[in-house]
């Protein structure tokens, strides 16, 4: 490697933290937390009588016990609450039992229901959750408790890593590879969808063919959204249909997801990474007010 | 609820559904099956936590193999866990 050469890591995604402006902890009667431990990146989000109130994302770490006290510390910053101040929080996600402050845990697939509900509304039926290593397809009702769910976590094709396996390949930041995706007249014929590992190989062998990013990026999508219909139609999709999880945000991925199977997806009012962290403190919430009942 | 549990990949579908409304949680299927593929787990999904059959974690991503020696070469045959099953809440995909 020459001197000059500088190493960018385009598969690292930005962390980030907010407050939601205009919401109070200081007369709250359940001020609850979920904390989502994906397995590439980790979620904390604090509610306040079952609203929004502070957030964090960040990338999981090599000890998800300390990413969890990381993420809700974070999310924590500048309000003036600590973990000793939540009435109740909820883990879940792949590392769900390794959050040490959590009172319980649910898994991922019920939280990201009940998230989804709350952020999209009632009208949800189908909920897709794209993650960092898996992807789940729910079939919910309108109380956002599951019906039907499948999880593919057998293989990283159509998941974020792959995504992100494929940033590096052609050197494009991960968040922006949606773009250069979508910069294409007509859509080539997809790569392999089976394989990470065989997608990247493919993928490579059509750049020294001389293919552009962009061709290669629209080929790459195509197949990942292939392989997310061909699991999502054992479950069957039922208007409204929503897209959570951080690939959710991949406008690439949603586009051709919308055109392969002719429903369009709703808008997400609030960041679709948290669904699983904002069921989780719904949950949390649900618990608390049933443990201050029985006591 | 109809939990589905396996994968798909190259060669097929392999799910093993378990309908959680129709399972009353006897525990039958987990005696029958010769390969202890199943497994009584505490329903995570409504919180009382009732119990409801399941494939166990170390079979999800294995169960075109685990469930193999049980599957049919040619013909009918039933499969042990589907016997056993009086609510008949268990379904395989293939």
């Amino acid at each position: 490697m020459s001197q000059t050469e500088v190493k960018v890591e385009y598969w690292r995604w930005p962390e980030y933290r907010s407050t939601v402006p205009n919401v109070s902890w200081s007369n709250a009667k359940a001020i609850t937390a979920g904390v989502d431990i994906g397995s590439v990146g980790s979620k904390a989000a604090v509610l306040v009588d079952g609203e929004l109130y502070a957030f964090a994302a960040m990338r999981t770490g090599g000890v998800s016990e300390a990413t969890a006290v990381k993420a809700i510390n974070w999310a924590l910053e500048g309000t003036g609450l600590e973990i000793g101040k939540l009435n109740y929080v909820v883990g879940t996600g792949y590392g769900r039992v390794n959050v040490p402050f959590a009172k319980r845990t649910i898994t991922e697939i019920a939280c990201h229901a009940r998230g989804a509900h709350y952020i999209y509304g009632p009208t949800v039926r189908t909920v897709l959750d794209i993650g960092g290593q898996d992807c789940k397809a729910i079939r919910c009702d309108e109380k956002g408790k599951v019906l039907s769910f499948l999880m593919n976590d057998k293989c990283a094709a159509g998941t974020g890593r792959g995504l992100e396996v494929f940033a590096d390949l052609i050197r494009v930041p991960v968040q922006d590879l949606d773009k250069v995706s979508l910069n294409v007249d007509q859509d080539p014929p997809p790569v392999s969808n089976t394989c990470v590992i065989f997608a990247k190989a493919e993928s490579l062998a059509l750049l020294r063919q001389g293919w552009s990013k962009e061709k290669v990026a629209a080929a790459y999508h195509t197949a990942m959204a292939n392989r997310i219909v061909d699991l999502l139609s054992r479950v069957g999709v039922e208007k409204d249909f929503v897209i959570t999880g951080g690939v959710a945000k991949n406008m690439g991925i949603v586009k051709r997801l919308e055109k392969i199977l002719n429903i369009k997806p709703l808008e997400p009012k609030m960041d679709p990474i948290l669904a699983g962290a904002l069921g989780a403190g719904l949950f949390a919430k649900a618990l608390y007010e049933k443990e201050q009942g029985l006591r | 609820m109809r939990a589905h549990y396996g994968y798909k990949d190259g060669s097929g579908d392999y799910f093993i559904i378990i309908d959680t409304d129709k399972c009353n949680g006897c525990g039958k299927c987990v005696k029958a099956c010769p390969y202890h593929v199943l497994e009584m787990v505490p329903n995570e999904f409504d919180l009382e936590g009732n119990p409801m059959a399941a494939v166990g974690e170390e079979h999800r991503k294995k169960i075109k193999y685990s469930c193999a020696p049980c599957k049919p070469v040619a013909g009918e045959r039933k499969l042990p866990c589907v016997l056993a099953c009086e609510p008949k809440a268990i379904e395989h995909s293939w």
